[in-house]
């Protein structure tokens, strides 16, 4: 199987697991208790936090362990200022949406760009809000203009809440410099284990606390600490930043002739959000008359494994609200597959998905457009 | 080293092992279980396939199971999600006060937004009885809470008879089993509206838990934590395949080792007990020899400072009490509730047993208590 969904999740990073099993084996100890044993399990989550923090360019302090991208998301939104007013990206992951299903959306571009003026215009009447952009999308892969919405944001003395989680390990990150109020990442996303994340808080930031009981991670996030998989995103972060200039690189110029020779050989094919900055491991792309599911069934038969879109919200009939939001007509949003390369990927599996998307597509072309038409309906 | 922390957390099971290694292969799977690609729906299959033994286990549903980040978010689910959704029934809680603390911190948060809480007391018994319970039920509580095991001492409360009053007065009762799993026997009663466990206190890796929900009558909770819709919508967020299905293998071994380990435990307790009772005068249990479970042993060593007598002892893993309190200098509110003052609470050991201690470790763990503690009575005597 050649594996094209690394915005899905990927694999561990080579070591991650090895930095996991002595805290696995030897050292079970709970990272609270005061004996050697749960001592020594403090230090190597206090390792991994700083792994964390150099990753993203902030302080260790500021590194809030929980269990992933979407309970950090969670905490962001409903903990920092509660009374303030909302406005979040209308392409936002489900985590944001829904986390604020009330709160307004701030439209985007063709491309996905967020709306400044829209934004700027909104701030004028909503002081001090909290506004939630993702740094990333997760189906596009179309970068946000974070530093100038931050700028407007601060403006009106209001707080950026970002969910971070296709960034981080993908390019570089500088909460410091960022102006933002807080960031959520994921270890999955970047080479380490499920079930671990972050939320990175600027030192200083009140919110309310993300789950209670025991006070752990300085009363914001309670629960007995998961030593090995904190470690195991420590040191995929530690990995994801080594080879992070090295990866961005080479999978920007691969996805650059792959998209090259898509459009070569199927002049009508569609590439969204190909105008705008972008992560240079994602490519979203709808060739005419075929329905995502069809496609991805067909490649899924033909040994590839690529998604229509999130993971969250795979599996049904509805346009990807992240098209929709772009004004791309369902139709065509319906047809929309996603290629996201990784860490362990080769260019030789985009030469091969290339072929194969030929000959799956080529005897539809040749009349049987019908059974895609089926499929369609 | 000496490990007798088991209550704070315990070894891998080979088990959960097992699945960690299958998942450490170069090739080995780590496809998001929500993906619909071949890769992606081959861990979904395993993934509804470990939900289906985890219900097995339980006596519930596949559907009725909820996986989460451990047993403090499966707490915080049941009793925060719980308040927000019965709320416009009633906003009252039934809660002992010996609860562990991912119960008594959400409770508290909840009483600091107006709910009225009635604290219950266990008294020198240690745990409170189901008419205890059943009498502190108002027209307008909305959940009842009891935990299985006690995290510090032990103590199991009686939780067929609690569920049984519960379901008489029509208020659902949500049940902390993270210590009671795999321990003594556990299942999903009728009474019973949600029910939280965790992986690290039974062999698999800590970042799991689960929470039971009872399908029907529906026990109603609002979901914290949104996006996605996994788990029903109830629990958010791309799922954990491996820890999933290493907790499931783990619990599974517990389970099925559950009436052996308690004997076994029970012997090594008792041996423990007995050597210990037999050479330090005026030792206090605080874990009864009936009515609590067998993996706990509390005791009060009156005269001495906790504190010194565990800096006498660095060769063995125990602790004070809680792992989750032990950041916060303050006496066991547990050992309180069973009315130790703040010195005797202070004076205390909690040994914890688990699936890899043996007769040896329990024997030389002893007689290192025993020394340690003659030692400091030898260097304040006045203070017996």
């Amino acid at each position: 199987m050649i594996y094209l969904d690394h915005n899905a999740t990927t694999a561990l990073r080579p070591g991650v697991l090895a930095a996991m099993q002595p805290w696995l084996e030897q050292h079970y100890g709970n990272a609270n208790s005061q004996h050697r044993a749960g001592r020594l399990a403090r230090q190597a989550v206090e390792q991994a936090r700083a792994q964390v923090a150099t990753l993203v360019g902030c302080e260790s302090a500021e590194v809030v362990f929980t269990s992933g991208s979407t309970e950090s998301i969670n905490g962001a939104l409903r903990g920092l200022r509660p009374t303030a007013s909302r406005l979040v990206g209308a392409t936002e992951h489900e985590a944001v949406l829904e986390a604020l299903a009330d709160c307004e959306r701030l439209p985007v571009d063709g491309q996905g760009r967020v709306d400044l003026h829209f934004l700027q215009d909104w701030l004028r009447h909503h002081p001090g809000a909290l506004v939630s952009v993702m740094a990333a999308n997760n189906e596009t892969g179309v970068l946000t203009d974070l530093t100038s919405v931050v700028e407007a944001v601060q403006g009106v003395q209001g707080l950026v809440h970002s969910d971070a989680t296709q960034i981080c390990g993908r390019l570089p990150v500088d909460f410091r410099s960022s102006g933002l109020a807080a960031l959520s990442l994921s270890a999955h996303k970047l080479g380490g284990p499920k079930g671990v994340g972050a939320l990175v808080l600027r030192r200083g930031q009140d919110i309310k606390p993300m789950q209670r009981g025991g006070g752990h991670e300085r009363g914001l996030r309670a629960g007995t600490l998961n030593v090995p998989g904190i470690v195991g995103f420590g040191a995929a972060a530690e990995q994801a930043r080594q080879h992070l200039d090295a990866e961005a690189a080479r999978h920007s110029a691969w996805r650059a002739a792959f998209e090259q020779e898509l459009r070569r050989r199927h002049p009508r094919v569609e590439i969204f959000g190909a105008e705008a900055p972008r992560l240079p491991n994602t490519s979203f792309f709808a060739l005419p008359d075929w329905h995502s599911e069809a496609l991805l069934m067909a490649l899924d038969k033909a040994g590839f494994a690529l998604a229509s879109g999130s993971a969250c919200t795979s599996g049904t009939d509805v346009p990807s609200h992240v098209l929709t939001a772009m004004g791309i007509p369902a139709q065509r949003a319906l047809g929309a597959v996603r290629m996201s390369l990784g860490h362990p990927s080769e260019e030789s599996e985009l030469h091969a998905l290339l072929d194969a998307l030929d000959a799956i597509v080529q005897p539809t072309r040749n009349g049987a457009a019908a059974y895609a038409g089926l499929l369609n309906q | 080293m000496i490990y007798l922390d088991h209550a704070a957390t315990t070894p891998l099971r080979p088990e959960a092992r097992a699945i960690l290694a299958e998942f450490a292969q170069a090739d080995g799977p780590f496809a998001n279980p929500a993906s619909t690609h071949s890769l992606g729906r081959q861990m979904g299959a395993r993934v509804a396939q470990a939900r289906a033994e985890f219900a097995d286990i339980l006596g519930a549903q596949p559907n009725e199971v909820v996986f989460t980040s451990g047993a403090t978010e499966a707490d915080n689910l049941a009793v925060l999600g719980r308040a927000r959704f019965a709320q416009t029934q009633g906003r009252r809680l039934v809660v002992p006060r010996t609860e562990h603390k991912a119960v008594i911190d959400p409770v508290r948060h909840l009483q600091g937004q107006g709910w009225q809480v009635d604290w219950l007391d266990p008294g020198s018994a240690g745990v409170c009885s189901a008419e205890q319970v059943a009498g502190a039920l108002a027209q307008d509580t909305v959940l009842a809470c009891a935990m299985a095991v006690n995290n510090e001492t032990g103590h199991e409360h009686d939780i067929p008879a609690i569920a049984q009053l519960c379901l008489d007065e029509g208020v659902p009762l949500h049940v902390d089993a993270a210590q009671a799993l795999g321990k003594v026997p556990t299942q999903v009663l009728p009474g019973v509206g949600s029910m939280a466990f965790s992986g690290h206190k039974l062999g698999a890796p800590a970042g799991i838990g689960a929470l039971y929900l009872r399908g029907r009558p529906r026990f109603g909770v609002e979901p914290l934590v949104f996006g996605g819709g996994q788990e029903r919508g109830m629990r958010s967020g791309t799922l954990p395949a491996m820890l999933i299905l290493a907790f499931v293998a783990a619990a599974k071994a517990a389970v099925s080792a559950q009436e052996s380990e308690y004997q076994r435990l029970k012997s090594l307790r008792e041996e423990l007990w007995d050597t210990l009772a037999a050479q330090v005068p005026k030792l206090i249990r605080n874990s009864p020899a009936q009515g609590s479970s067998p993996h706990v042993l509390n005791i009060t060593v009156p005269g001495v400072q906790g504190d010194s007598l565990r800096a006498l002892l660095p060769e063995l893993a125990l602790s004070s009490g809680s792992a989750c309190a032990a950041a916060q200098a303050e006496s066991s509110y547990v050992l309180r509730a069973l009315g130790h003052d703040d010195a005797l609470a202070n004076a205390s050991l909690r040994i914890s047993l688990g699936h890899t201690t043996t007769l040896v470790e329990v024997q030389a763990a002893a007689s290192q208590i025993v020394a340690a503690v003659r030692k400091l009575r030898s260097w304040h005597p006045e203070a017996e």
